[in-house]
C-alpha cells in the first residue's frame, strides 16, 4: 500500500532531462573557493593559510565544537587566501581560496578498513566526524552528532530518506540506482550506531526502480538482520520532509520545536549514507557530492559528482553551456531551494542541484485579494493556517500569529504554491517567525 | 551570458490556478444550468441573465473607478455574482428589478466591504435577499416552464406546504417546474458540480455535509409524520437546495477556511434549510440558512483552528 501523509502538493516532476544520466565525475576545478560554514552549528577555523600546500580530502578547517564539521581541500595544490566569498546559502562567508596544481594528489591521512566490525562504534563515529560527512538533503545537519543519540534517548526505527520529492532533483535516484550496496553498507553502520531495531526506506512511487535496485541488495542474508523494509511513499512534495516522512511510515507526529528522537526514530538521507559508506570502507572524506545541474538552459542538463567549492560557471562550461537567457539560478529544488545573485556562487556540501531557469520557467503572477478558499490550509503540511498567519504579520500582530504557530511552519513554501491570489504567503510566514525570533531574544 | 540574475524567495515554481481561473471555472460549471434554463424559460431566461451579468459588470467597474481602484472585471467575479443571481430570480422578473438587484449584490454585497475577498455575505444571496424585501410580490410571481407568460404559479415546496400537492419526481429532476431561473433542474445542477469538483473549483466538504445533513434531518422529520413533512428526495430536488448547496454556500469568500470549519457550514446549513422550511412561515430557506451561516463565518474559523501539528491529541 502506498502511503503518505495529509496536505502536501503536486508539482510537475520535471526530472526527466536527468533521469536517466548515469552520474559523471565534473572535471577537477582549476581553482575552489571553500566556505568556512557548509553545515548547521558552528563554523570552522581555518587549519592552513596563504602558501600552505594542501592535497585532496586534507583537513583545512575544524572546529572543537560538538555540533560542527571538519571541512577538507577538495583539490591539491596552494591555499592563496582566505577571504570573504559569495556563500550560496548566508549572502558570503570567510572561504579558503585554493588554486590547483593538477595533480589531484589525495591525502591519505584516514586508512581503508577491510572489516567494519572490527571497528568499535566510537571508532566509526569518530571517522563519520573526521571525514566531514553532514546530512546531505539540503540542511547539512553534522552526521556524527546525529548518530550520538543523548544520554537516555533510544530509537526503535530508522528512516532512509530516498524520496526526493523536489521537482528537476534526481541525484539521490540516480545513486540509488548506481550504488544500491554502498547506501546499505551506509545504512547498515548508521543502524549499529542508532541502535535502532527497524530501518525503513522511503522511495516514492516515480522511483519503482530504485526500489528494486535495494530490494535486490537487501535480499542478500547478511542484511536479514537489519530488519529493513522498503515503503513505497506517493509523489507528493514534501514528502521527503522529516516530519511528513515519520507520519507517513509511522503516523508519529514530531512535536513542535521537536527532534525525530522524541518519537523514536532518526531520519537520514540516502546520499548521506553513501558518505558514510565511503568514509568509513574508503576513508574518503566528504570533498566532492553528486549535483543534479539542469533547467531549460543549461545545454546538457546532468547529474555530476562535483568538487566542493567549485564555482558554478565552472560546472556551466562543462556543459557546453548555457542555450538561453538565464533569469533565476537555484542552489537546490525549486519549492525550497534559494536563487543566487552570482554565477561565482560555490557549490557546499548541502547543494543537491543548481537549477538554471528562464524567464518561461518561473511563471511569475501579479498578486490579488487572498479569496478565503482554504487551499493555503488544505496544503500546509504542519495543520497551519497561512491565510490567517499572513494577516497578522502583515498587522504586526506577532501575539496571533505565536497563537496560530508561525513557529511550526518548516518552510516547504506549499501554501505560496498552491495559492490562487498568488500571495507569497510563505514570505510573509518567514518574516513572522524572525520577527517572532526577535521578540523571544529581547524578552 | 545574462548577468541580470533574479532573486527571490522560494518556491520558485507556483500552481498555475488563479483567481480568475477559479471564477471563470466557476462561470463553466454553471453551462449546463444556463442551458437547462434557457430549455425550460427560453427567451426569459436569456434576458434574465443577460441583465444580471451586464448589470453586475458594470456596476463592478463603476464603483472600482469610483474608488480609484484597478477595474477587474476581467477576474470573473461579477460575471459569476451575475450568472448566481439570475439563477436564484423568478424567470419573468421585470428588468429593472434584476438590474437593481445586480447594483445592490454587487455594491452592498462585494465592494461597501472592500471589494472581492472582503465580503461577509454571498453577494449574489445578499441581492436576492435585497429584493425579496423591497419587491416581496415580484420574488412570487413564479412562471411555468414552456409559457413566456408570467402567470402565478406555485413553486413545488409551495404547492407542498400549502395545498399539500406532490409534484413528480421525474419533473422535479429534469426541472419541468416552477421556480428560480436555475433551481428548478437537479440533474443539470449535478452536472455543472461534477465538473467543479473534479476540477477543484471548489471544496466538497459543504456541499456534502449540506445536503447529507437536510436529507437526514428531512428524512427523520418525514418518519415522524409523513402526512406533514415531505421526504427527504423531495427535499433535495425541490427549490434551491442543490443549487445552494453546490454554488452558492461553496463561495470561497463567504464561508469557513478551515476543514472542520467548511463540515461545520455545511452541517449548520442543512438543518437550518429543513427548520426554516418545516416550521417557519416561508416554503423555502436555502437563502437564509446560507445567508445566517455567512454571517457566522469569522466565529466559525476562529474556534476551528486546526489541531497543531505533533501537540498532543
Ligand atoms: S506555512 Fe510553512 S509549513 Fe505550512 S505550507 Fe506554508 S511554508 Fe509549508
Ligand atoms: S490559498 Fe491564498 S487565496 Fe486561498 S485562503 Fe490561502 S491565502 Fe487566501
Amino acid at each position: 500500500m502506498i502511503k503518505t501523509f495529509p496536505g502536501g502538493v503536486q508539482p510537475a516532476c520535471l526530472k526527466n532531462e536527468t533521469i536517466d544520466k548515469l552520474i559523471k565525475n565534473a572535471p577537477v576545478p582549476r581553482e575552489v573557493i571553500i566556505p568556512l560554514l557548509q553545515h548547521t552549528g558552528a563554523p570552522c577555523e581555518p587549519m592552513v593559510s596563504a602558501g600552505s600546500r594542501v592535497r585532496t580530502g586534507q583537513v583545512i578547517a575544524r572546529s572543537d565544537k560538538f555540533i560542527s564539521s571538519p571541512i577538507h581541500a577538495s583539490i591539491s595544490g596552494t591555499v592563496k587566501k582566505i577571504d570573504r566569498y559569495p556563500h550560496p546559502v548566508i549572502g558570503s562567508f570567510n572561504a579558503v581560496f585554493i588554486e590547483g596544481d593538477g595533480a589531484d594528489t589525495k591525502e591519505t591521512s584516514i586508512k581503508k578498513t577491510d572489516n567494519v566490525n572490527l571497528l568499535s562504534e566510537d571508532e566509526i563515529r569518530d571517522i563519520v566526524r573526521e571525514c566531514g560527512i553532514v546530512g546531505l538533503g539540503g540542511a547539512a545537519f553534522p552526521t556524527h552528532v546525529k548518530l550520538a543519540l543523548p544520554e537516555g534517548k533510544a530509537i526503535d526505527s530508522f528512516i532512509l530518506n530516498g524520496s526526493e520529492c523536489e521537482p528537476y532533483l534526481t541525484c539521490d535516484h540516480r545513486l540509488m540506482l548506481e550504488n544500491p550496496a554502498g547506501i546499505i553498507e551506509g545504512m547498515a553502520m548508521m543502524l549499529r550506531l542508532t541502535g535502532a531495531s527497524r530501518a525503513y526506506i522511503a522511495i516514492e512511487s516515480n522511483k519503482i526502480g530504485a526500489a528494486f535496485a535495494l530490494e535486490k541488495i537487501l535480499r542478500d542474508k547478511r542484511y536479514n538482520t537489519l530488519n529493513a523494509k522498503i515503503v513505497i511513499l506517493k509523489t507528493k512534495y514534501p514528502q521527503g520532509a522529516e516530519r511528513s516522512l515519520i507520519k507517513s511510515i509511522l503516523n508519529r507526529e514530531v512535536p513542535p520545536r521537536g527532534l525525530p528522537l522524541d518519537v523514536g526514530c532518526v531520519v537520514s538521507n540516502v546520499g548521506t549514507a553513501f558518505a558514510v559508506y565511503e568514509a568509513v570502507f574508503n576513508g574518503k572524506p566528504l570533498y566532492e557530492r553528486v549535483v543534479t545541474v539542469t533547467g531549460s538552459c543549461v545545454a546538457e542538463p546532468s547529474n555530476l559528482r562535483v568538487r566542493i567549492g567549485t564555482p558554478v560557471k565552472d560546472l556551466v562550461d562543462a556543459l557546453g553551456g548555457l542555450k538561453k537567457d538565464v533569469y533565476k539560478i537555484i542552489f537546490g529544488g525549486p519549492m525550497m531551494g534559494l536563487a543566487q545573485l552570482s554565477l561565482d556562487t560555490p557549490v557546499i556540501k548541502g547543494t543537491s542541484g543548481i537549477l538554471f531557469l528562464s524567464k518561461e520557467d518561473v511563471a511569475e503572477y501579479a498578486e490579488t485579494n487572498c479569496i478565503r478558499c482554504g487551499r493555503c490550509v488544505d496544503v500546509c503540511p504542519l495543520n497551519m493556517v497561512p491565510a490567517d498567519i499572513m494577516r497578522f504579520v502583515k498587522k504586526e500582530q506577532y501575539e496571533r500569529a505565536i497563537e496560530y504557530n508561525v513557529e511550526d511552519c518548516i518552510e516547504c513554501g506549499c501554501c505560496s504554491y498552491e495559492c490562487p491570489s498568488k500571495i507569497p504567503l510563505f514570505q510573509w510566514i518567514k518574516l513572522g517567525k524572525t520577527e517572532v525570533l526577535n521578540l523571544r531574544s529581547a524578552k | 551570458m545574462n548577468k541580470d540574475l533574479t532573486v527571490s524567495s522560494s518556491p520558485h515554481m507556483l500552481n498555475k490556478l488563479t483567481v480568475p481561473g477559479v471564477m471563470w471555472g466557476v462561470a463553466i460549471s454553471l453551462v449546463p444550468v444556463v442551458i437547462s434554463s434557457v430549455i425550460f424559460f427560453n427567451i426569459l431566461a436569456i434576458r434574465l441573465m443577460l441583465t444580471c451579468v451586464l448589470s453586475c459588470v458594470i456596476s463592478e467597474a463603476a464603483i472600482q473607478k469610483l474608488r480609484g481602484k484597478k477595474i477587474a472585471i476581467k477576474d470573473g467575479s461579477a460575471v459569476v455574482t451575475g450568472l448566481l443571481l439570475a439563477m436564484v430570480l423568478p424567470p419573468a422578473l421585470p428588468v429593472w428589478t434584476a438590474v437593481i438587484g445586480s447594483i445592490v449584490a454587487i455594491g452592498l454585497g462585494k465592494q461597501l466591504f472592500g471589494g472581492l475577498g472582503y465580503n461577509i455575505f454571498n453577494p449574489a444571496l445578499l441581492g436576492r435577499a435585497f429584493l425579496m424585501a423591497a419587491f416581496p410580490t415580484l420574488l412570487t410571481k413564479w412562471t411555468s416552464p414552456f409559457t413566456l407568460d408570467a402567470v402565478t404559479q406555485a413553486t413545488p415546496l409551495g404547492l407542498m406546504k400549502f395545498s399539500q400537492i406532490k409534484t413528480p419526481y421525474m419533473d422535479l429532476f429534469l426541472g419541468n417546474t416552477a421556480g428560480s431561473l436555475g433551481e428548478t433542474a437537479a440533474l443539470a445542477i449535478l452536472i455543472g458540480g461534477g465538473y467543479l469538483f473534479i476540477k477543484r473549483y471548489a471544496g466538497w466538504r459543504i456541499p456534502l455535509s449540506f445536503i447529507v445533513t437536510a436529507s437526514i434531518l428531512g428524512g427523520a422529520l418525514h418518519a415522524v409524520n409523513p402526512s406533514v413533512f415531505p421526504n427527504a428526495a423531495f427535499h433535495l430536488l425541490s427549490g434551491g437546495l442543490l443549487l445552494g448547496a453546490i454554488f452558492m454556500a461553496t463561495d470561497p469568500v463567504t464561508s469557513p477556511v478551515t476543514k472542520k470549519g467548511r463540515w461545520i457550514f455545511g452541517i449548520g446549513c442543512g438543518i437550518l434549510v429543513i427548520v426554516i422550511r418545516s416550521w417557519s412561515g416561508l416554503p423555502e430557506g436555502v437563502m437564509y440558512s446560507i445567508l445566517l451561516m455567512n454571517g457566522i463565518t469569522p466565529l466559525v474559523n476562529r474556534y476551528t483552528k486546526p489541531r497543531r501539528f505533533g501537540a498532543k491529541r
